[in-house]
């Protein structure tokens, strides 16, 4: 039966600087709330984009729309070259893979039955399935308890464990969402590094991060959402500025250059 | 005189509906509950590791298929009639076309007219009951799921009760299981309808919901029984205890469509269930259309549920323990999960039908009542399971 099914053909390979995604004037309501008011970015292959801002700022909202979870009120969402509304579920899975903010499973699959569900999309043989989730796995270095329940795992080893399926996928575009969050210094880099190396393997990846130092030093750019609107985007280098970084969260905040590398530096002012 | 009698006939009726719906309630409740506080990491066993879960599956795959062959003809040989399990084979042989022996007129009659409908059925009702319920835990994500939690099993009441208590005859025989189908369905959809927003259904509400359509189903049963006359109560009583006595070929052939169409159609969407397992966003991002996937499920647990109700009456806890049963040993996966539990719930009905009919010979002990009565404490101990796992209800 699974044979009989019509299955889309995966899409084709993108070179670097190709638009894989990308809002247009974008407005988003949740219920009667607007979140997000004429909200444009675009999403290019071979790069690495973070959303930034303060709680509520809408970073998560403008993710859903990207990944076609969240209709638009107005303004258009693209996906390779195409408004999300055009693709068929199965077509989106093989365009983009979504990391939830948490991740839960109602039942105690294991560790690696979760992995190859990142699989599900592909009409691919299981030794290639194999292959991928064994990569999968083993870049984010949850292969130790591949045969453990999912649901024995503490937060930060499920949160990578989730990124492992996503991955899995291996859709050309990545939309994480604060895939961090959980995670201890160790692997918060380790999960970074990820994101920049797809971005070299001509993936897109966006990302919602919390942590500006992680942003300024893994983004090729950001963009500062603040109450709905984008406040600047462009490299970190040039958007992370003190004054718009304390205006935009309230909050003074100092930015410096590492005295030995010379990279951005972003913390809270403190008077202690 | 006969007024008289129709009231105690009636509130003997309503005292069987009591009971019944109490148990039903507490399922509810228990479900409810692990709903609300979250589908959290709850009936979580420690899962044996997948090498061991293929033979586990195997293993009881073989077992139960087994087990069928072997009790099928034990069962045709059990009762008031004794019939030699040899010569249960002879005559099947003989029918097949592979030799064998026809019996005398008396033996082959009770064999092919009162035995095989009704293990024909058992085997029917059991499939399509521990189908439906993984098909419902799988769609809503929670293991104490149960058909009965969105008013499927109690709408087909409503529907078969209204075709007793009013005499209707449209269908001839097929009018009553013709009338809780529909009337299944017509719940089912209603539930659905109505606890959608926004494209969207959100599991909490269609369990609350559930839980209203399933008093106002109640009420009508109530009415239906009040309307009836003496003779009706009496048949929707038995009916409502949910038993096979009455077993013919006619009633085999009314629920052979549902049954068959529901047990063919559910596991093609094995794989698509397992991706459900990590909510209704990420199955939507691996490629599932949730919603859609969800009405069929809906439409194919209705379809069997009804029929299984149509026929028997209610028959519950089935839906709920051999699902549970088989997750427990096998592992979550539904390509083993679905069929499995169709053919764990044939194997577990069949058994229960030939207690019922065995252990209090010559009387007949209500099937309904005995899967209630071994089902119960099993979902006790569930309950009290998940709320250790979870350190309280709160």
């Amino acid at each position: 039966m699974r044979l009989l099914r019509h299955r889309p053909t995966p899409p084709a390979p993108a070179s670097p600087g190709d638009i894989l995604a990308g809002t247009e004037s974008l407005h988003v309501r949740l219920g009667a709330r607007p979140v997000l008011h004429g909200v444009s970015v675009t999403v290019r292959a071979g790069e690495v984009l973070a959303l930034v801002g303060p709680n509520g700022a809408g970073k998560s909202t403008l993710l859903s729309a990207l990944a076609a979870d969240l209709p638009a009120a107005e303004g258009v969402v693209r996906i390779h070259g195409r408004p999300a509304t055009d693709w068929s579920a199965p077509e989106l899975a093989l365009r983009r893979a979504v990391l939830p903010q948490s991740a839960s499973l109602s039942f105690p699959f294991t560790v690696e039955e979760v992995v190859r569900m990142g699989r599900a999309p592909h009409a691919t043989s299981p030794a290639e399935d194999d292959l991928a989730v064994a990569e999968a796995m083993a870049a984010t270095e949850v292969s130790a308890f591949a045969l453990r329940p999912f649901s024995a795992l503490s937060g930060g080893e499920r949160a990578r464990v989730a990124l492992a399926r996503v991955l899995a996928q291996r859709a050309p575009l990545l939309l994480l969402d604060e895939p961090t969050a959980a995670l201890d210094l160790k692997h918060q880099e380790l999960v970074l590094r990820l994101c920049r190396e797809r971005a070299r393997a001509g993936d897109a990846v966006v990302v919602v991060l919390h942590d500006l130092g992680l942003a300024a030093a893994y983004a090729h750019r950001v963009a500062v959402l603040r109450g709905g609107r984008v406040a600047a985007e462009g490299p970190p280098a040039e958007v992370f500025s003190e004054q718009l970084l304390s205006e935009v969260y309230d909050q003074p905040v100092e930015v410096l250059s590492h005295p030995r590398t010379g990279g951005l530096l972003v913390t809270p002012l403190r008077n202690l | 005189m006969t007024v008289e009698h129709t009231s105690s006939a009636w509130a003997t009726a309503g005292e069987g509906k009591a009971n019944l719906s109490f148990t039903h309630q507490e399922c509810k409740r228990g479900y409810g509950m692990t709903v609300l506080e979250k589908a959290a990491p709850e009936a979580v066993a420690a899962a044996p590791p997948p090498r061991r879960r293929h033979t586990a599956a195997w293993l009881l795959t073989v077992g139960m298929s087994v087990a069928l062959l072997v009790l099928v003809p034990i069962a045709a040989g059990i009762g008031a009639y004794p019939i030699p399990v040899g010569d249960v084979l002879a005559s099947v042989q003989h029918r097949v076309g592979l030799g064998g022996g026809e019996l005398d007129r008396v033996a082959e009659s009770v064999l092919w007219n009162v035995r095989f409908p009704r293990i024909v059925l058992a085997l029917l009702i059991g499939a399509s009951l521990g189908c439906a319920g993984a098909l419902m835990q799988g769609v809503f994500g929670n293991p104490l799921a149960e058909p009965s939690t969105i008013g499927v099993s109690l709408g087909a009441a409503v529907g078969a009760v209204a075709a007793i208590s009013l005499g209707l005859t449209f269908l001839g025989n097929w009018t009553l299981p013709a009338m809780a189908f529909v009337a299944g369905l017509g719940t089912v959809l209603l539930v659905y309808v109505m606890s959608r927003s926004g494209g969207r259904t959100e599991v909490v509400t269609l369990i609350l919901m559930g839980i209203a359509v399933n008093a106002f189903a109640g009420a009508l049963i109530g009415l239906f029984i009040f309307l009836a006359d003496t003779a009706a109560v009496n048949q929707i009583t038995f009916w409502q205890l949910g038993s096979l006595a009455q077993s013919t070929w006619p009633k085999v052939t009314a629920v052979l469509p549902c049954a068959v169409v529901g047990l063919v159609v559910a596991p093609l969407y094995a794989r698509r269930l397992d991706l459900l397992a990590l909510g209704d966003r990420p199955a939507r991002h691996l490629g599932v259309d949730v919603e859609r996937m969800r009405v069929a499920l809906i439409l194919v647990v209705a379809l069997l549920t009804a029929a299984a109700v149509s026929v028997s009456g209610v028959i519950g806890f089935i839906g709920l323990v051999v699902p549970h049963l088989l997750r427990m040993a096998a592992g979550p996966g539904h390509r083993f999960l679905i069929p499995g539990s169709a053919l764990g719930g044939a194997v577990v009905l069949l058994v229960a039908d030939l207690a019922a009919r065995t252990l209090a010979a010559p009387a007949e002990l209500p099937l309904g009542v005995l899967t209630a009565l071994l089902g119960s404490p099993f979902f006790f101990w569930l309950l009290r399971r998940t709320r250790r796992r979870q350190g309280g209800w709160a």
